[in-house]
């Protein structure tokens, strides 16, 4: 409790990152499922729809009070740019800048969705695919740089996360056929790698031991990574 | 250069012609003359010379086409008026003002597109192909008239590949006119895939525009945006062969054949219960029963089809007394459309010829459109159900209901044109219906030959579009 | 200022949500496409018609401001 208290913002940045994690997945998943038509007994097709957009702007409002807790908390430096410009931070530049690219990401898909009738169905469609892009590298944002990663609950929550959205994959591509037999396979696929890349991940880097040493820097992307995240939290600062 | 089979089957030569005028049978009318026959003017090449006119024989009889000078503003907008004062309308089927639509291109922002219109894609219609045959550099002049007076700088000539003859023959008719220095601007001619709505004017510019040949949604019409995103004005071939007259002889010389409320000459393609079918040139406003005349009906009339496969049937009494004009067939509630005129023999069942007409109908659909894709086959099965006295009253009722489903809820006319057709049939036959409904199918139903000229329907494959 | 509903026949595919939202201007026909009244919107509609706007998830619905030849 007494860590709590002195805490307060990184306990803040731990939650809502995890809520917002939550919900993000949550909404993934009514969006895979309602595009297979799915509309289940007495609910209406428009309350499905308002269900995926409602829990994005939720996953959203949690997403921005877990970046901006976890930039006002100087205890790790973050600066401001890295709320936009990925590979910025020169804390986990790697794992971070993972975070910040789902974020742009999620920002596109939510604007572009505020003026969709304008934009056009081509346009909005293929930008909102990025919501394909943006939910994995955000669950190895959380993965890699999430202080709870390594705790029982929050691997059981990856789990659940990760699951819930490959099924709802797998399920859609099943309903979408019959026909175009190889496409289909190839994204199941696709899919199906997610949690096994997910697996050797942690086991290899989080769940294996000296992770937060390894984590510190820029990670795998080696040093030009770290200097370009070097000058830019310096030159903006 | 042979003549087109279709020419000389369908077309009349000068003496089959005056003949046919001669015996026009006066049990159609007691107390008139029978009609007399104006000169033919898209024709009138055919009936001197009796074969198609090659590029000479065209500058002999009607010499250039009046293009010099153009260029300028004020001789573009006096060409337009002079199409306006002469009141020609669109012979595709829509009927629209030509100059209104000319109007509205050369207004347009950019430079221009002219698509000359020559797919026919109406099985009981053969005006155009003969028209193209017969006179192809009157249709080519009114192309490059239509271009200049709108400001194009692209022709294009659509036809269906279905008749590789009739593309050819057009493709060398232009490259003769441009290696001769006759047309300003060059005309394309292509050949597309010959569906029943292929020949609607969004699919000729999505072909064009590299896409299938399927309609598409408007807004944006074309003469907002067309071919290439340009300005393009899309005009039936006969109304282009029209407007290469009207330039050289005025408006005056076009109003003085037809009516007042309804100018000019117009093609007509006669089918069903005559002796001689085919396509004649007629004065609008000429009573419809002297224009069927002309086709010598063999037996007595049952009813008749106009417009074409999306046109309404009108009983024989109706027709007969009626003008051929777009006023009063309008008033009578059918609609000249594309110059089809089938007249239905009274031991035919017009039911059976309406359910097959609507079976190819809904085979032909684009299916791009709910409403389309599922009501017009689900009223084409139930009208064939009706004809074949498989219904009861309850489906009886569900079909009414289900055409009027169909009008106004797709992206183009197709399911408006089935529908028309459909709920023309119910009330022109309606006794018939009765009968299939609570006695069994008519003997017509059981035996008589097919009247209406019904392709054979059959599946499009979704690369049979491009 | 009248309103009417215009719809792109082709980019409909039978979704359904405007006639959940509309349904005193929509209804689906037996194959789940929309049959809309072709008469303008009435006043206390307009923001329920603008919802099923917003709503179609192929962005085939739209409000037209003056009344239009081609609607239903």
């Amino acid at each position: 409790m007494s860590t709590l208290l002195s805490n307060p913002l990184w306990f803040a940045t731990r939650a809502c990152g995890t809520v917002a994690l939550i919900l993000l997945t949550l909404s993934v998943v009514i969006g895979i499922t309602s595009a297979a038509r799915y509309a289940p007994g007495r609910m209406g097709r428009f309350e499905i729809a308002a269900a995926h957009r409602n829990t994005s702007s939720l996953a959203l409002v949690f997403l921005i009070v877990h970046i901006l807790t976890a930039i006002a908390d100087t205890y790790v430096p973050l600066g401001w740019i890295s709320i936009v410009i990925p590979f910025a931070s020169p804390y986990r530049t790697l794992w971070v800048g993972l975070g910040t690219v789902a974020f742009d990401l999620l920002l596109a898909v939510t604007l572009t969705s505020m003026v969709r009738l304008r934009l056009g169905l081509r346009r909005w469609k293929a930008v909102h695919y990025l919501a394909y892009a943006a939910w994995p590298v955000a669950i190895f944002h959380a993965a890699g740089t999430g202080t709870d990663t390594r705790l029982e609950p929050q691997l059981v929550l990856y789990v659940l996360c990760v699951g819930s959205v490959t099924a709802a994959c797998w399920w859609r591509l099943h309903t979408a056929g019959p026909g175009h037999l190889a496409a289909r396979v190839l994204a199941g696929l696709v899919a199906g790698a997610l949690p096994v890349l997910l697996s050797v991940f942690l086991t290899s880097g989080p769940l294996a031991p000296g992770w937060s040493h390894r984590a510190a820097g820029p990670g795998p992307a080696g040093p030009p990574l770290a200097a370009v995240g070097a000058l830019l939290s310096g030159g903006f600062r | 250069m042979n003549v087109p089979t279709g020419a000389s089957q369908s077309a009349r030569g000068p003496r089959s012609y005056a003949d046919s005028m001669r015996t026009a049978p006066e049990a159609t009318a007691q107390h008139r003359e029978p009609a007399r026959p104006h000169g033919p003017r898209l024709l009138a090449g055919w009936y001197e010379s009796g074969r198609p006119a090659g590029l000479r024989e065209h500058l002999d009889r009607y010499g250039s086409a009046p293009i010099t000078g153009l260029t300028t503003d004020h001789r573009r907008s006096r060409l337009i008026h002079a199409v306006e004062q002469s009141g020609l309308t669109g012979r595709g089927g829509a009927a629209f003002p030509t100059a209104r639509k000319l109007r509205a291109v050369s207004d347009g922002r950019g430079g221009a597109v002219v698509v000359a219109n020559g797919m026919e894609s109406e099985p009981a219609s053969s005006k155009d192909r003969t028209l193209l045959a017969l006179a192809p550099h009157l249709v080519l002049d009114g192309i490059v008239l239509a271009a200049l007076a709108v400001g194009a700088d692209q022709a294009h000539l659509c036809l269906p590949r279905t008749r590789p003859h009739l593309v050819d023959a057009l493709r060398e008719a232009a490259e003769e006119r441009w290696n001769r220095r006759v047309d300003p601007i060059a005309i394309d001619v292509h050949g597309l895939p010959h569906h029943y709505v292929s020949s609607e004017e969004t699919s000729l510019i999505g072909w064009l525009n590299g896409e299938s040949a399927k309609p598409a949604s408007v807004p944006p019409r074309p003469f907002e945006r067309g071919v290439g995103k340009r300005p393009t004005l899309v005009d039936n071939v006969e109304t282009l062969a029209h407007l290469a007259l009207i330039a050289r002889y005025g408006p005056a010389w076009f109003r003085s054949q037809g009516a007042p409320d309804a100018p000019g000459t117009t093609l007509v393609t006669l089918s069903g219960a005559l002796a001689d079918p085919g396509v004649f040139e007629v004065d609008l406003g000429t009573p419809l029963r002297d224009v069927i005349a002309l086709g010598t009906l063999t037996q007595p009339a049952q009813a008749v089809l106009l417009g074409g496969f999306f046109g309404s049937w009108l009983t024989a009494e109706e027709a007969w007394a009626l003008g051929y004009s777009a006023p009063g067939i309008n008033a009578a509630g059918g609609g000249i459309g594309a110059g089809v005129i089938a007249v239905l023999p009274q031991g035919a069942c017009g039911l059976v010829e309406t359910a097959r007409v609507l079976e190819y109908l809904a085979a032909q659909s684009a299916g791009q459109c709910g409403p389309c894709r599922f009501g017009l086959p689900a009223v084409a099965r139930d009208l064939a159900d009706l004809a074949h006295s498989r219904i009861d009253q309850d489906q009886a009722r569900r079909l009414q209901e289900r055409i009027g489903l169909l009008a106004g809820r797709g992206a183009c006319k197709h399911p408006d044109g089935a529908s028309r057709l459909a709920a023309s049939a119910l009330r022109v036959f309606a006794q018939d219906a009765q009968y299939h409904l609570h006695r069994g199918p008519c003997p017509a139903a059981r035996s008589h030959a097919p009247v209406l000229p019904v392709p054979r329907p059959a599946t499009i494959g979704e690369g049979d579009w491009r | 200022m009248s309103h009417t509903l215009t719809i792109d026949r082709i980019a409909c595919t039978a979704h359904g949500l405007c006639a959940e939202l509309l349904p005193e201007h929509i209804r689906l026909d037996e194959w789940g496409y929309p049959v809309i009244r072709p008469d303008p919107i009435p006043g206390h509609l307009l923001g329920h018609a603008r919802r099923a706007v917003a709503a179609c998830p192929v962005l085939a619905l739209r409000v037209a401001r003056a009344p239009r030849a081609r609607t239903g």
